[in-house]
């Protein structure tokens, strides 16, 4: 886990034991904020969320024992640990009682504060790999797994959170990639049919007579193939959510059958003749524009209308550039599970390529590009270099590039030479035949510190 | 000036060949010019009489209300033993992306018997290229070989190379950028 995630809280009253524990805890790469007293550290739990709480015994007012009774109401998965100068073992068992991790007599030897808080920190990482574990496994989103802190994806969020606790049918409609079958899976997981199944069906992979039969089901016998009877799509989401993906994809007879269904919640399996009810809740997706299908006679505007009870609108990515940070954040967890691989973030170089692209292919390009980076970085920090993103270029720009000036060339020429020698400066002015200084001017004239380790 | 300062803050008089020593390896590790920084003022007011250390966060105040202000960056080196209030001991301690660290090779060995100083001198050099370290920014490392690993202890000090790993130079060449060239 990215150790700036790991968020502490230090609670004490004297000021020179927070400013050290906090620097001490800072320079170990954790968020550390620090609290004099017990009624500002309930406040700060109220707030924000914590990994870990030390908190000092004796304080004036709340002491230690109180703060951790009323902060386990607030935040009880927060890990407590106990510090006290006076050590005895009423309050020890006291605080283990109350459900504190561990008990510390001030001073503490480094390395004893610095394996408990390591030990503290993977326990918690093993739990929260093995709930990201499960939902990759079990593809299980909630509204709070969605990250975003851009305003429209916050009101996508309180109408998709309004509509999960109804029955009405949901259109998701955005770009490829903006994860239209995340919010349609969130909906379901905080809907009240979230005990249901959750069955998801893309209709442009299927041609009309595979999708209908994937959707309804057959009879033994209804054509060539089918061998047993076969029970559909609609059948598997009893009593939970059917998410139609690709809806502007389907053909005017599959539109019709649809229009049926929803109609009157009942159809009959291919070559079949029993009629089915159902009980599901229908949530469909399409990154098409189906009001102008409509308008041009290619979608039925009665099954538009059925379909577009609650609309939802997923804006693009380049639209939302702050969230871009905050993804990258959470896929990289995701995708150092996964792949079984530690990766601790993206250089500042790195950062600048990713918020200067466009995403034309949304989050599901940015985790692609994320996914490569991550095989191919050296290191456990993704750099620019690692995420094979090219800037797309006008011809007259490249024609310009293949000319290069004078500057251009000396650019790169100092670039592959840093690149050679790992970025020892010394080497590289050597091999340049230029002093330090002027190497070093070079360097920040032209911003090379994206030099990659080899 | 826009070096690197090594300041002996210690109790005893400098040992300026251990110093020259340090001074050389910060500068070949930063890529930085060092200077050993001669002033005979120590810091005061750090004593605790309890604990019979010095308190290691007073000395990081005392020494960047003291530095020279044009200073890229300052590293005291005392021989007092230092501490912070909730540690036994601290081998140093740093400003994280401040100006000041200091370290102490009390805890270290002896500079003084022949027979510690070359393994005491590499510890006391080690510490110092770590929290000048955190003076920039770096955080501690995971590798265990890198200079920027946690060192709660002397094995953990032994066990790792005097040198920044492959991350760690890279985020701190980002982060010297910022400051400019050094010879400006």
């Amino acid at each position: 886990m990215n150790r700036e995630r790991v968020r502490i809280l230090v609670v004490d009253d004297e000021e020179i034991v927070r400013e050290s524990l906090s620097g001490w805890l800072e320079r170990d790469g954790y968020t550390v904020a620090t609290a004099q007293d017990g009624a500002s550290a309930l406040a700060r739990l109220h707030g924000e969320r914590w990994s870990i709480m030390l908190v000092d015994m004796k304080m004036p007012g709340m002491d230690g024992l109180q703060v951790l009774e009323e902060a386990r109401k607030i935040q009880p998965e927060v890990t407590a640990v106990i510090m006290t100068a006076y050590a005895t073992v009423d309050t020890a068992v006291t605080a283990m009682k109350l459900g504190a991790y561990d008990y510390l007599v001030k001073p503490f030897d480094p390395e004893e504060l610095s394996l408990m808080i390591q030990k503290i920190v993977s326990q918690q990482a093993l739990v929260r790999e093995n709930v990201l574990l499960r939902k990759v496994l079990k593809r299980e989103y909630h509204f709070r797994d969605l990250v975003s802190k851009n305003a429209a994806m916050q009101k996508v969020f309180d109408l998709a959170r309004t509509a999960a606790r109804s029955n009405s049918t949901i259109l998701v409609l955005g770009e490829s990639g903006t994860g239209k079958e995340v919010v349609a899976r969130a909906i379901h997981a905080e809907s009240p049919r979230a005990v249901g199944p959750f069955v998801a069906v893309s209709c442009a992979a299927l041609t009309e007579t595979l999708l209908e039969s994937e959707l309804f089901g057959h009879e033994r016998g209804a054509f060539t193939g089918a061998v047993a009877r076969q029970r559909g799509k609609f059948e598997a989401a009893h009593r939970g959510t059917l998410f139609l993906d690709e809806i502007g994809d389907i053909t005017p007879k599959l539109q019709l059958d649809l229009l049926r269904v929803l109609e009157d919640r009942r159809f009959t399996r291919v070559g079949g003749t029993e009629a089915i009810e159902v009980d599901v809740r229908i949530i469909a997706a399409t990154n098409r524009d189906l009001q102008r299908a409509v308008a041009e006679g290619a979608f039925r505007e009665d099954l538009f209308y059925r379909l577009n009870v609650i609309p939802i609108h997923l804006p693009p990515l380049r639209d939302r550039k702050e969230d871009v940070p905050l993804l990258i954040d959470d896929l990289l967890e995701k995708l150092s599970v996964e792949m079984g691989r530690h990766i601790e973030g993206v250089s500042h170089d790195a950062m600048a390529v990713l918020m200067a692209h466009d995403w034309p292919g949304n989050v599901r390009e940015l985790r692609n590009a994320l996914e490569r980076a991550a095989v191919v970085a050296a290191g456990t920090i993704i750099q620019a270099g690692d995420l094979g993103l090219v800037k797309p270029s006008t011809p007259t720009e490249a024609a310009a590039e293949q000319l290069g000036t004078l500057e251009s060339v000396e650019r790169q020429h100092i670039q592959t030479v840093l690149e050679h020698t790992r970025g020892n400066i010394t080497q590289a002015a050597r091999i340049l035949d230029i002093d330090r200084v002027t190497l070093y001017n070079k360097i920040k004239k032209y911003r090379l510190r994206e030099i990659e380790s080899a | 000036m826009h070096d690197i300062l090594v300041w002996w803050i210690g109790a005893q008089a400098a040992d300026e060949a251990a110093m020259e020593v340090l001074r050389q390896r910060v500068e070949d590790v930063f890529e930085w010019p060092a200077t050993c920084w001669h002033d005979e003022r120590r810091p005061t007011g750090t004593y605790d009489a309890g604990r019979g250390q010095h308190l290691s966060t007073a000395m990081l105040r005392w020494l960047n209300s003291h530095r020279p202000h044009d200073a890229a960056r300052v590293v005291g080196v005392t021989d007092v033993d230092l501490f912070i209030p909730i540690l036994t001991f601290v081998y140093g301690e740093a400003q994280l992306g401040g100006h000041c660290a200091v370290v102490s090779s009390a805890r270290l060995g002896s500079l003084t018997l022949p027979m510690q100083r070359q393994l005491t001198l590499g510890r006391l050099v080690k510490e110092a290229v770590h929290e000048l370290g955190h003076t920039f920014g770096l955080v501690h490392c995971r590798d265990g070989e890198c200079v920027m690993s946690r060192s709660p202890s002397l094995a953990s000090v032994d066990a790792k190379h005097g040198t920044l790993c492959g991350d760690c130079r890279l985020i701190y060449l980002e982060k010297a950028a910022s400051l400019g060239t050094p010879y400006e």
